[in-house]
């Protein structure tokens, strides 16, 4: 009975994540998706990388970081342009999509560089 | 303008002596013609410029030899090309001038009268020095080729004034008054120009003016440098000058040479430093460019004929004097350019010995004169003149008889001379001597001129002593410059050893004992063969004696190996063993498919996002409308796109500036572009918010 219990529990936990999770807005939903494709590009790097070497060490920094912070920086406009959090009422949206732009732009420079 | 005509008796003998080195120096010969055909015929039949063609037809002229008929007539068509165009340059002019004197090309009735306004014009209006040079030479041509064109200068003195004033206190030239920078090229168009200008005065100038300019002339030649040999020349004081000294010293004989042609009361240049021009010139040899090539014969050509004083050169076809053949030593004196020198007489005034300088072997001796070959000889030599290394002096007296030009030469030349002979070689025998009492054991008597069969035979105990007496043909004691032994093993090891000379006697003993390890314990029969030789030894000779067989005790373990010999003697000048490289190995790289794969699987989770925004409802409704935001907006996405290739090709091909420079011009824009859309979004979301 226990067993059957903690899975009940443990699908009523993911029905209610689910339900939670579809009320959030579009616009959050899409930066979301944009973390999974920036991580899951990580992933699939780094099984890359684990099968043939780290023979251009750098290209696979260069790579694998280019992933990781561009889903830092997505993570953090979601937090800016989340309606609920109270820490940022007064930033725009905007605003925070043009840092998100910017940050981008800089990180992506220095990424090519180091590419090689 | 009285030419400076008259008979000048002078006889010249300098008391001054040159210290310099011993050399001899050659006049011009064939070698030199035949050279020139090489350097100056041009291969596609015409020449590049008229400058070039000049230069090309001057030296060919004084070397004597012929022109080609069908290169003349291109190079003519040239010049009547460019004296009858009134647009040619001064320059242009001046070398059409200077070609056609030498090719007389057939020239218009018109062709002077135009060229000569043209040429006036440019005197008036000259300030640079070359604009005088080229107008001022250019009218002296047109005089010498048109006589009876009218040829006025003007105003000569003003003329001759305004290209004085271009002048410094140490003789050299400007070029222009602008430029501060003064050259010994342009003091030498200098002298030229004012020649020309002298020349072409209606009356004469201030007496006052040509003595400035003589004062000039010397400040000049205090500026003037030698080598060791005895040679001047002239040279630039700024390094990086575009005249060589080759240039420079023939540009200063021609001003002077015309200087001194136009001007009545006679210049008189330091004799010693004229011949030491001469000799400059004489010992640059043949040179390969064309340049170098006509200012050599050119400025020889100047020495050989002019008015100050003509330079003479004594040489030798050969400086060895064969004891033996008992020929005589001959002496040529000419000028330059190899012509005749007038009648003189010339004196062997010391032979110096190398082994003894003070004292000379031969004292005053003169030398006779062959007519027919113009060559001066000395044919008999004293007793006591012995082989060896010589220098020999010589001294040229010129005839009291009269002589229209004024003829120099080196107080004194040196030259090397080699005396050779045949040597006799007497007493020469080999002996095996027992070391420690010093009795021969064998003695062999050695006949050098011939290949012997001498065959001795020594242990480790003994010493081989090989001894000759050399004597020179009236009998002294001879040192030979090479006296060698060699020992040579049957596998090839060679050992060689000098034979040392003291008084007649030469003299070799080698004491095997202390040579044992030297000869590598090698046992066995050993070749001997004796080199003497000397470069006054007419009969230096090579010769195999014969062998020795040599009883060595046993090698110990700790001697040093022979070294190994090769069997062909040259192949250590042959091709060398082959080099491998070792190179970093390259790492590995994974299979090109493999890569590939990964490639595909790359592009995955971007389909995967593109695909979930499809399915999340994302829409560009809010994309504005009114034309203003759209083009900020549409600005704003191609900005972003602009920027992301800029990466790329900044990955492909750019490097880090030119990108970072391309960035801040599109990041600014970006900015302001970027700025103005969101600002109007915030806006329109503004008003949807409080609507």
């Amino acid at each position: 009975m226990a067993r059957s219990s903690t899975s009940k529990d443990a699908q009523d936990l993911f029905h209610s994540l689910r339900s939670a999770y579809l009320s959030t807005p579009t616009n959050l939903k899409i930066i979301d998706l944009y973390v999974c494709f920036a991580v899951f590009t990580a992933l699939i790097q780094v099984a890359y990388m684990a099968l043939v070497g780290s023979f251009p060490f750098n290209s696979f920094l260069s790579g694998v970081l280019s992933c990781i912070g561009t889903a830092v920086l997505a993570v953090c406009l979601r937090i800016q342009v989340n309606k609920e959090n109270k820490e940022f009422k007064d930033l725009a949206p905007e605003r925070a999509f043009a840092d998100f732009v910017l940050c981008n732009l800089v990180l992506h420079l220095v990424i090519i560089n180091f590419l090689g | 303008m009285m030419a400076g005509g008259g008979v000048r008796f002078l006889v010249l003998i300098l008391t001054v002596a040159i210290c310099g080195a011993a050399s001899v120096f050659q006049p011009i010969s064939d070698a030199h013609r035949s050279a020139a055909l090489d350097v100056f015929v041009p291969v596609d039949g015409s020449y590049k410029s008229l400058e070039e063609a000049y230069e090309a037809l001057k030296t060919l002229e004084i070397l004597g030899i012929e022109k080609k008929s069908d290169l003349s007539s291109a190079t003519c068509e040239n010049v009547v090309k460019v004296l009858g165009s009134s647009s040619s340059t001064l320059k242009d002019a001046f070398y059409a001038l200077n070609v056609n004197g030498i090719l007389k090309c057939k020239i218009g009735e018109a062709g002077p009268k135009d060229i000569v306004s043209q040429l006036q014009a440019g005197v008036k209006d000259a300030k640079l020095l070359l604009d005088f040079y080229y107008s001022v030479r250019g009218l002296v041509l047109v005089k010498e080729q048109f006589p009876g064109t009218d040829i006025s200068l003007g105003d000569a003195e003003a003329i001759f004034r305004s290209i004085k004033a271009l002048s410094q206190s140490d003789g050299r030239w400007r070029y222009s008054s602008n430029n501060p920078e003064s050259s010994t090229f342009a003091a030498g168009l200098a002298y030229e120009t004012l020649a020309g200008v002298i020349s072409l005065a209606p009356s004469e100038l201030d007496p006052s003016l040509i003595q400035t300019l003589k004062k000039g002339i010397v400040k000049l030649f205090d500026s003037i440098q030698k080598f060791d040999d005895g040679t001047f020349y002239f040279d630039e004081k700024s390094v990086d000058a575009s005249q060589g000294p080759i240039s420079t010293t023939a540009s200063v004989i021609r001003g002077l040479t015309s200087f001194a042609a136009s001007e009545s009361t006679g210049l008189n240049l330091p004799g010693d430093k004229i011949v030491g021009l001469a000799k400059f010139f004489l010992g640059v040899g043949i040179p390969g460019d064309a340049k170098d090539f006509f200012n050599q014969i050119d400025a020889l050509a100047c020495l050989e004929d002019n008015k100050f004083s003509v330079p003479l050169i004594l040489s030798l076809p050969s400086t060895v004097i064969s004891l033996t053949k008992k020929e005589p030593l001959k002496v040529k004196v000419s000028t330059v350019l190899g012509s005749k020198a007038p009648t003189l007489s010339v004196k062997l005034t010391q032979a110096l010995s190398s082994k003894s300088v003070d004292s000379s072997v031969i004292n005053n001796q003169e030398l006779k004169f062959d007519a027919d070959s113009a060559t001066y000889f000395l044919d008999s030599f004293p007793k006591n003149f012995d082989v060896g290394k010589y220098t020999f002096v010589f001294e040229i007296l010129l005839d009291d008889s009269a002589h229209e030009k004024v003829y120099i030469t080196e107080a004194q030349t040196k030259v090397p001379i080699a005396a050779t002979g045949v040597i006799s070689i007497e007493n020469a025998e080999i002996a095996v001597l027992d070391s420690d009492i010093g009795s021969v054991e064998s003695q062999k008597k050695l006949d050098l001129t011939k290949d012997g069969a001498v065959s001795l035979s020594a242990n480790h105990l003994q010493k081989l002593r090989l001894s000759f007496q050399l004597t020179t043909p009236i009998g002294n004691a001879f040192k030979p410059h090479q006296a060698f032994f060699k020992l040579k093993h049957e596998s090839q090891v060679e050992h060689i050893y000098l034979v040392k000379t003291s008084g007649k006697k030469a003299e070799l003993v080698l004491d095997f004992l202390g040579l044992v390890e030297k000869l590598y314990y090698l046992s066995g029969k050993y070749e001997i063969q004796l080199t003497i030789g000397d470069a006054s030894m007419e009969n230096s000779l090579l010769s195999n004696i014969g062998h020795i067989e040599l009883d060595l005790p046993e090698r110990p373990e700790k001697a040093p190996r022979p070294p190994l010999q090769s069997t062909e003697p040259y192949s250590r000048y042959g091709p060398k063993a082959e080099i491998s490289h070792i190179f970093r190995i390259p790492e590995k790289l994974p299979a090109k498919q493999l890569s590939l794969v990964f490639l595909g699987v790359i592009v995955l989770p971007f389909i995967g996002f593109l695909i979930g925004l499809t399915r999340l409802g994302v829409n560009i409704k809010s994309f504005p409308s009114s034309t203003g935001s759209a083009i900020s907006a549409l600005l704003f996405h191609g900005g972003i796109g602009a920027v992301l290739l800029l990466y790329v090709l900044f990955w492909l091909k750019l490097d880090l500036f030119t990108t970072l420079k391309a960035l801040s011009l599109l990041g600014v824009f970006l900015l302001f572009v970027g700025h103005r859309t969101l600002s109007q979004l915030a806006a329109a979301s503004n008003k949807l918010k409080s609507a």
